[in-house]
């Protein structure tokens, strides 16, 4: 090609340098893998993104961080009226107002991350289709910004605990173990909803719904001991059962977990999380044309 | 020398819904899905085609260059020529169907200024989190603070949200972020197009200053005058394809080649055009002062323009104009209707506007010219049909004889009275 009358001549420093970055782009080929390096590389973008939320959100409500103990705070009110009051649903021999918030707390963690996360491509659509970064950092960072609120709402719950007088034993150390699997169903859930919310729009009003069939497949108002056997354990193949009655049984000690009932969960969770994030990666490519 | 980006066969295809939607609904493929059990069972009745047969359409085809280290390269085109998905291909945004590129050295792509700045964040807020964004390090928008804040001018609002500043102080600051990225490639997309005059050539200077240190930049322009002065070589795409690779001058030449010539040219279906649907400018009208249609006018006799529009919905006391660009695309004389105090009112439907430019003292030689349309104040186009149509402009002879009037020397020739003392 000519460029002897563009008036350019080529710089001192024109040997390849040997260490220098090569780039390669090409059409992807079927296999989908995880970026688990690119993401690292991206690591400050990810922080950034949870600082941006969390920034945009404490400044623009006026009840802040109140709001994240209002929630659960009220659905717990809500809930010991009609279903503890009123319809006296047993709840496992604790008073209902902690059994429910126990559970509304790893609840609201996972129904918030996983709604806000299925909305995180389409609402920063500028971003997708402005700047190259590993898309997964957007449906991601959304779910972790939910731990936030889930610290404050936690707090909650030792007053609520030092009311009723219950004294935490050495099970809550495993609590963290069970908000590890909240995470990995929340992140599984959410690539899954954030890739398809960009393709069909309708996903938008579904995920509203879902969540409110899944509270109530739930045992967060009633307890799984309700269910006879061998069912209880099939019920874990919804993983909200095992992280619920982990978080009573770590807290409270009470629920009825057992290590079928877990292994079952953390099947389930795994299994969502692996196939929702190499989906994401299969159509991750196509986002920036069809949002 | 050596090539930092080589594209080979670079394609990509984009697929355009049936019934002109751009998404899906997850509702639609539940309901489709008896209709496709239906197919799949009954394989042999000939209608193999799915119910929503897509279009597709090549927005690349083909394209194979290279760049060298440390050149800055122009993208031309008109609308719809495929420059800006190439800059998407090349800053990995969106993955091309076919062919292959290589790119040598740290790599960053400033498609928009401001991509990511959050109305609800303070000025010191957005610098941070536009650069992670735009990939750089924290240590680096630490050191380059101060200096991005003096560049933009806006250090006394700092601690301000954004959506309190005027829409020039929130260019400033976004410009001044992405002008301090550092990498080793720059891929830029028009975005020298905004904010003020003082401010576009600050930006100009510091994308020559970004050239100069040996930095390579493609460039992706619709102001040929900033890709004349700025870049090493340019390429013209046109469909999806290269046409001319080639010097500046030159491949700006090819460009604006195109532009329709006559007395009466009809623009009704020109492409290249930023509109946002209340009008259009159907037809533009070339005529010599005493309305005799002509393409060829003296230097320095009066010209009349028609321009023939139709608006879709009324517009209040709309603006009209006309650039006159050199052969290079460099703007050279912009009459617009509020010049003559025109009020025109509140316009719907077909309309005509007639303007006559008073003694065009503008050099012998070929022009080209945009008509448009914009709101009140002339702030927001409404239909800006670019670089469409051709004028010549034939030698005149002054009082005292030939002017000898040479375009390498000047562009416009004013009257002047000369005098030994």
């Amino acid at each position: 090609m000519s460029t002897t009358d563009t008036g350019w001549t080529p710089s001192r420093r024109s040997d390849p340098d040997p260490l220098e970055p090569v780039l390669h782009i090409r059409p992807s080929s079927g296999r989908a893998r995880f970026p688990f390096r690119e993401l690292w590389e991206y690591r400050q973008l990810f922080y950034f993104l949870i600082w941006r939320d969390l920034k945009v959100r404490y400044r623009q409500t006026y009840l802040g961080a109140a709001w994240a103990v209002l929630q659960p705070l009220l659905a717990m009110v809500i809930f010991s009226l009609f279903f503890g009051h009123l319809a006296k649903i047993p709840s496992d021999g604790v008073p209902y107002p902690i059994f429910s918030y126990v559970a509304l707390l790893p609840w609201m963690f996972v129904a918030n991350g996983v709604s806000s996360a299925a909305n995180s491509l389409v609402n920063n659509t500028n971003l997708v289709t402005k700047v190259y970064f590993p898309r997964v950092v957007i449906p991601m960072s959304s779910v972790i910004v939910g731990l936030v609120d889930f610290g404050i709402a936690f707090c909650l719950l030792f007053v609520m605990m030092f009311y009723y007088h219950i004294v935490p034993s050495a099970r809550s150390l495993g609590a963290p173990a069970f908000l590890l699997l909240a995470i990995i169903l929340s992140l599984g859930l959410g690539f899954w909803f954030a890739a398809l919310n960009v393709k069909y729009r309708d996903i938008r009003h579904i995920v509203p719904f879902f969540t409110q069939l899944w509270l109530f497949a739930t045992p967060i108002v009633y307890p799984s001991s309700l269910l006879p056997e061998p069912w209880r354990t099939v019920f874990g193949l919804n993983p909200m059962t095992s992280v619920v009655e982990g978080f009573r049984w770590c807290l409270l000690g009470t629920g009825s977990l057992s290590l079928a009932m877990l292994a079952i969960s953390i099947a389930v969770a795994v299994a969502l999380l692996v196939s929702g994030a190499l989906y994401f990666r299969r159509v991750e490519k196509t986002f920036a044309d069809v949002i | 020398m050596s090539a930092v980006i080589t594209t080979t066969g670079i394609s990509k295809r984009y697929a355009i819904g049936s019934a002109g939607r751009m998404h899906d609904t997850f509702r639609d493929v539940l309901t489709d899905l008896p209709q496709k059990f239906l197919r799949a069972v009954q394989p042999a009745n000939g209608h193999g085609q799915p119910s929503h047969s897509r279009r597709t359409i090549w927005a690349l085809k083909d394209i194979s260059f290279d760049v060298q280290r440390g050149q800055v390269v122009g993208i031309v085109g008109r609308n719809g020529a495929g420059k800006s998905t190439l800059l998407k291909v090349l800053s990995r945004i969106t993955e091309p169907t076919e062919g292959h590129i290589e790119i040598r050295g740290r790599v960053n792509s400033l498609l928009e200024v401001g991509t990511g700045f959050h109305m609800e964040l303070t000025g010191r807020e957005n610098i941070y989190l536009n650069g992670a964004i735009l990939g750089m390090p924290k240590r680096k928008i630490d050191s380059a603070f101060d200096e991005i804040v003096a560049f933009a001018e806006t250090d006394k609002f700092l601690d301000t949200p954004v959506k309190h500043y005027s829409s020039g102080m929130y260019m400033r600051l976004a410009f001044a972020v992405a002008a301090h990225l550092d990498a080793d490639i720059l891929l830029v997309d028009e975005v020298l197009s905004v904010g003020d005059t003082a401010f576009q050539e600050k930006c100009l200077g510091k994308i020559r200053m970004t050239a100069r240190s040996g930095k390579t930049v493609v460039f992706v322009s619709h102001n040929m005058a900033s890709v004349q002065a700025l870049c090493h070589r340019a390429i013209l795409l046109d469909r999806g394809r290269v046409v001319v690779d080639s010097s500046p001058s030159e491949v700006i030449r090819t460009y604006l080649s195109d532009a329709k010539s006559g007395t009466c040219v009809s623009l009704g279906d020109w492409p290249d055009r930023k509109t946002n649907g209340e009008a259009r400018i159907q037809e533009l009208h070339i005529a010599d002062g005493q309305g005799q249609p002509a393409t060829v006018i003296t230097a320095g006799s009066d010209l009349q323009f028609t321009i023939v529009a139709n608006f879709n919905r009324p517009v209040v006391d709309p603006c009209f104009g006309i650039i006159v660009h050199s052969a290079t695309g460099e703007p050279l004389v912009d009459i617009r209707s509020i010049h003559s105090g025109l009020r025109s009112g509140r316009v719907s439907g077909p309309v005509k506007i007639v303007a006559v430019a008073r003694n065009l003292w503008l050099y012998p030689g070929h022009y080209v010219l945009s008509p448009w349309i914009a709101d009140s104040n002339c702030s927001h186009d409404i239909d800006y049909v670019r670089l469409c149509a051709t004028l010549t402009l034939a030698p005149a002879s002054g009082d005292h004889g030939d002017l000898k009037l040479d375009p390498l020397w000047g562009k416009y020739w004013v009257p002047s009275i000369w005098s030994v003392q």
